[in-house]
């Protein structure tokens, strides 16, 4: 339980996905116009990265690793499987969203299918690869479903949180005297660049 | 049909200036910022992110006729998630200290906005050799950013340049060039030189 609490609010603050990472950086800079359409995205992705990584921790460690049902190691498979899993389930998260629930499938509309390219999800599922390999008592290590779980649930809250603050800052600079050849995409990296300094002071945090 | 005509020389030249994939289309930015912090890593990088984007419109740009359109992003999923697997294992058997530098980023390649916008774009409709063309110049274009930010993150962060001491810096250490958000920085700067006095708007 501990471990859990402490996973989770170290793949939040620490290990964040936008500022350590850079992970989802495409759409993260492509979609944070405003805030409201930042909220869909990131809603999508905590939603895609909680059935992704726990179905391929269940893959790596029951096909994919040695104690699988196949008995080899066979994690050289893993880019293909991994992406393959990732499109068929956005694909299936999407009939799902449209059929029962039709609004939350209008409020996060085209960004759906764009997420399986999103470089967030892929890499969520490669750190969690690595991280079983990790010895148990470390803070990283990812050792059951639930913990697979937990790690994918803090990464989204943490790349909606860097979404949704993201959104907020572009609205309010539109009011602000940006040199020219810096506007748009110049100076969003910069502010990116801001508050991953920012984030770092949570660097070493411990619970 | 010359090798080299007018089309397929743009093809290959617009994607350093005018196209260029990750200061003007903003594509492929993720690997770019985590793997500059030192020159080694980032020229590895590039020359991997090139070869898989050029073979990878190839092969699509071959095989174009015979895809359904309908499931046409899942057939470049596999061919670009096959040749990913290919440079991986090639990595870690010739040079493994690099491979552990770039850990999950060389199968981020998969993911990397670059290669799937290159075959949605380009590949799609054009036949093998200007693909080819057009895969090299958005790969070297890729890589000259990563070469750039990472030489000049090395070099100021640790005083080296591809692993080699130049200034002796033991007492007086710049950490803050190597911390990821000096990369996001840094590619801002890059931005706004190549805006200010490369960049013409249309």
């Amino acid at each position: 339980m501990e471990h859990a609490i402490s996973l989770f609010f170290r793949s939040i603050f620490v290990d964040n996905m936008i500022f350590a990472f850079f992970l989802g950086m495409c759409s993260f800079l492509a979609v944070s116009k405003n805030v409201k359409t930042s909220l869909g995205l990131g809603m999508a992705v905590t939603f895609v990265l909680l059935v992704t990584v726990p179905v391929d921790y269940l893959l790596q460690t029951k096909v994919l690793s040695e104690n699988g049902i196949f008995g080899m190691d066979l994690s050289y498979l893993s880019f293909i499987l991994f992406i393959a899993v990732i499109a068929g389930i956005v694909q299936l998260v999407e009939m799902v969203v449209e059929k029962y629930s039709p609004s939350l499938y209008a409020a996060l509309g085209i960004f759906l299918p764009l997420i399986a390219v999103n470089c967030a999800i892929m890499g969520a599922s490669l750190f969690m690869q690595q991280r079983i390999l990790l010895d148990p008592s470390e803070t990283k290590a990812i050792t059951s479903v639930v913990d697979a779980l937990v790690y994918a649930l803090g990464s989204g809250i943490g790349w909606t949180m860097a979404i949704v603050a993201m959104g907020a800052i572009r609205e309010k600079m539109q009011y602000s005297d940006v040199p020219k050849p810096l506007q748009g995409l110049g100076i969003t990296f910069i502010t990116v660049g801001l508050m991953a300094m920012a984030m770092m002071c949570f660097s070493g945090l411990k619970i | 049909m010359a090798l080299l005509s007018k089309q397929n020389k743009e093809a290959f030249t617009n994607p350093l200036n005018l196209d260029h994939p990750i200061l003007v289309q903003v594509l492929g930015i993720c690997s770019a910022l985590a793997v500059t912090s030192q020159l080694k890593p980032a020229i590895v990088m590039g020359l991997a992110v090139t070869v898989i984007t050029a073979f990878a419109n190839v092969i699509i740009s071959i095989i174009r006729n015979t895809i359904p359109n309908r499931i046409r992003i899942v057939v470049q999923l596999v061919v670009v998630a096959a040749l990913v697997t290919i440079v991986s294992q090639v990595l870690k058997a010739y040079v493994y200290d690099v491979s552990v530098q770039l850990s999950v980023y060389v199968g981020l390649i998969i993911t990397n906005c670059i290669l799937m916008g290159r075959l949605e774009a380009f590949a799609m409709q054009n036949k093998p050799w200007p693909s080819f063309l057009d895969g090299v110049g958005n790969g070297i274009g890729y890589a000259m950013i990563l070469i750039i930010v990472g030489a000049f993150r090395e070099f100021f962060g640790r005083g080296s340049l591809l692993g080699f001491q130049i200034i002796d810096c033991k007492d007086f250490n710049n950490g803050m060039m190597t911390m990821p958000a000096m990369a996001l920085i840094l590619v801002g700067c890059v931005i706004w030189v190549h805006r200010a006095y490369f960049y013409k708007e249309k």
